[in-house]
């Protein structure tokens, strides 16, 4: 026990010693921070001002365009030509685009015209078509006969209640969407810790191979301690990096927010990240509307936040470290076995793949069992141990039995000593074979050495 | 014991003692056996038939610690800085650290590589990073040292500091098992050999002894006077196998025949030439390693 502690000592500091561990776990949060904050930010401040000049034809749309903090529509004198507009916008400054909607909009809503010199961006031309199209709408309803407070009575929002009842009759409401994203999310985070890792298993094995120090430590110590050693330790340095990782994520994104509602809060209307968000796709032209979207927004997020707390968040924080451990557990058992029968990395490929295929394959059924937690084929995948980690955990936000949690948990142990006893047999050899080509008939040779 | 690898044999009904504080040569060519011989001693491997001893006691895990092993294949963690590694395999030897920080500072300063420490190992040239691995090998005070092919990579100066230090080790009662293919060196160091071929022992014994066994009767003349002479006088106590080009000093190789004793040889040459030298011609160990495996390979073939 002493020499197994010195060696995942080892290969615990000489990888967290390394600069690009260093590199990786400050520049991972900031990357994820990217993913959050960037887009928005975008939205909010990296957009120009659109000054835009109309020539409505159809006399119907006179004031009826509205500014907003970077779209700016400017009406000209009536009578006022295409032609002279166009040189006007090329000649001064103030103009990017002349819009130009002809007479006959009503009856034909094509070919209303943006000419501009300086390419306007995707959303100044969603926003105008918004405008028009919902203006048009309105026009055509009232020549109907149908007013504008009939439409809003009509509008009706739906959104179902999902509760679950379980063997008990303990009832407990469940926000299906909520469980996919954390589902989702854990099981990524497990298939990337898998790969990550496993692969620097192997790394590390085909290292002291190839730097040939494996003879002189395996006279020390027995291989399968070398080996669980090494598991061990990079198991470790995996959990590290996902604590800090963690820790500078929430750091990071909770200060990006700070930052981008102080950047708000000098506004009127004080505007959240999910309404920036929205706000980027469509602005909702009527002030009644935003209003509304308002009042609806705040209703989802009462939800969502209701939903957060009926989620069991130590029961999935504890499942989830334990498929976290487990998957990778039994995948770097593989992958030390197929690091030590290679005698470099280009040459690992073809034993890669019965390694990569299920954790891939299992990725691939996630998106297949979120939507479908119950099912049988989900039950089955998620008892299969090397299946499990991943689809098992995208299970657990939608509600598990507590007696397939155990069994399937169990089996996950049970998986891991197979893999690992038939691992550290094929490990055995393989370290001390130079030169050859291993087939996977040989593999098979090297199990059955005693 | 014997060992087998799936399709071939490495060892066969291979039985060897290596007496206590002395040096023992491990001879035989390229794929014999060897190193099978020499990880099954390091328990990497284990026989499938056949028990080994260390001091009267079986075999067994805690045995590690009182060997050391010095691989042919030999090699050291590359980013690794050479004091921290260095303290590292000691440990997995069973030293605790402050044994092994002491230790490793003396022999660091007796080597004159203080000024390594700090330095990654594969800022080291070959022969450096030898040095250190010897190091490693013998810092634990084994009481049985196995080396294989200690001298490869050393420049001349370096490998004699490496010799004087197994010397040195043999003084303090280690036992030692030298492979090599470097006869010079066993003639110089070994006290005991074994030489395995295809498998099996093939010879086995002490230096001195094998030695004899393998003289063959010649001698080696210097004289004054003519070949003529010389092999005028042989008679029927030897005969000329092959000589010198003419002159005043002369020299010849001679073998003993018919049982005849070197004093009776003497006896006759005396009288016609004047010998200035003899000296008997005792196989070196390279002729030795050659004439038993071409031997063995000839019974084999004819068998």
């Amino acid at each position: 026990m002493k020499k197994i502690s010195l060696i995942i000592q080892r290969e615990y500091l000489t990888r967290v010693r390394k600069k690009s561990f260093i590199v990786m776990t400050i520049l991972g949060p900031v990357l994820m921070a990217a993913l959050f904050i960037v887009p928005v930010w975008m939205a909010m401040n990296d957009e120009d001002e659109s000054n835009i000049l109309v020539i409505d034809d159809s006399f119907l749309f006179n004031e009826r365009m509205t500014d907003t903090d970077k779209i700016h529509f400017h009406f000209p004198q009536i009578g006022t030509s295409l032609d002279s507009a166009k040189s006007q916008m090329v000649e001064s400054e103030n103009f990017d685009a002349v819009l130009f909607i002809h007479e006959k909009i009503m009856s034909t809503p094509t070919g209303i015209q943006l000419i501009y010199d300086k390419q306007p961006s995707i959303n100044v031309i969603r926003y105008i078509e918004n405008t028009i199209e919902n203006d048009i709408e309105k026009f055509k309803l009232a020549k109907s006969g149908i007013d504008q407070a009939t439409i809003e009575a009509a509008k009706t929002n739906i959104r179902l209640v999902t509760t679950k009842l379980d063997e008990v009759g303990e009832e407990s409401k469940s926000n299906t969407e909520l469980s996919m994203i954390i589902g989702m999310f854990s099981g990524i985070l497990i298939y990337m810790f898998i790969f990550l890792y496993g692969v620097q298993v192997m790394r590390g094995v085909i290292e002291e191979k190839t730097s040939r120090i494996i003879e002189v430590i395996i006279s020390s110590v027995k291989p399968f301690e070398l080996m669980m050693g090494k598991i061990l330790g990079i198991a470790l340095v995996g959990l590290t990096q996902f604590l800090l990782w963690t820790v500078l994520s929430t750091t990071l994104i909770s200060g990006g927010k700070m930052l981008v509602e102080q950047h708000f809060a000098g506004k009127e209307t004080a505007v959240s990240i999910e309404e920036a968000m929205t706000s980027s796709q469509m602005q909702m032209p009527a002030e009644a509307e935003k209003e509304v979207s308002a009042e609806l927004n705040q209703a989802a997020i009462d939800k969502v936040f209701e939903s957060i707390e009926m989620i069991n968040f130590p029961l999935i924080v504890g499942s989830f470290l334990f498929y976290f451990l487990g998957g990778y557990l039994i995948y770097s058992a593989l992958f030390a076995a197929v690091g030590s029968a290679v005698d470099n990395e280009a040459d690992s490929q073809q034993f890669m793949l019965p390694i990569t295929a299920p954790i891939i394959f299992s990725f691939v059924m996630a998106q297949v069992v979120i939507n479908n937690p119950e099912s049988s084929m989900s039950f089955w995948l998620s008892m299969i141990p090397f299946t499990s980690p991943i689809i098992m955990m995208v299970r657990i936000p939608f509600g598990v039995p507590a007696w397939e949690l155990a069994l399937s948990m169990f089996l996950l142990v049970v998986g891991f000593i197979g893999t690992t006893w038939l691992a550290g047999r094929i490990y055995r050899t393989g370290i001390l074979m130079y030169g050859k080509k291993v087939s996977y008939k040989e593999l098979w040779k090297w199990l059955r050495y005693h | 014991m014997s060992k087998a690898y799936a399709g071939h044999v490495a060892i066969e009904d291979i039985s060897i003692s290596v007496p206590e504080g002395t040096i023992f040569g491990l001879l035989g060519p390229n794929g014999a056996g060897k190193t099978t011989f020499i990880r099954i001693i390091n328990q990497i491997t284990g026989p499938d038939t056949g028990k080994l001893w260390f001091n009267g006691e079986r075999l067994e895990e805690k045995h590690l610690g009182l060997i050391g092993y010095l691989p042919e294949e030999r090699g050291l963690y590359k980013k690794m800085k050479v004091g921290e590694q260095a303290l590292y395999l000691c440990q997995l030897k069973g030293l605790s650290k402050k044994d092994a920080l002491r230790k490793l500072k003396y022999w660091f300063e007796k080597f004159g590589i203080e000024a390594w420490w700090n330095k990654k190992v594969e800022e080291l040239s070959k022969g450096m990073a030898q040095k250190v691995q010897f190091i490693v090998t013998v810092l634990h005070e084994p009481k049985l040292l196995i080396l294989d092919e200690p001298f490869s990579g050393f420049d001349p100066i370096n490998t004699n500091l490496i010799k004087s230090e197994i010397l040195e080790l043999k003084k303090k009662g280690t036992t030692i098992i030298f492979s090599t293919h470097n006869m010079g060196s066993v003639e110089e160091l070994c006290d005991h050999i074994a030489l395995i071929n295809n498998t099996r022992v093939i010879l086995e014994g002490e230096v001195k002894e094998v030695r004899s066994r393998f003289r063959t009767q010649t001698y080696n003349i210097d004289f004054n006077g003519s070949v003529m002479q010389l092999s005028a006088s042989l008679g029927t106590y030897g005969e000329l196998i092959e000589h010198g080009p003419e002159g005043d000093h002369m020299d010849a190789t001679v073998r003993l025949v018919n049982g005849a004793t070197t004093n009776q040889l003497l006896g006759n040459i005396m009288r016609t030439v004047e010998v200035t030298g003899f000296k008997e011609i005792i196989p070196s160990m390279n002729d030795i390693f050659i004439q038993a495996v071409e031997k063995y390979n000839q019974d084999k073939v004819s068998v």
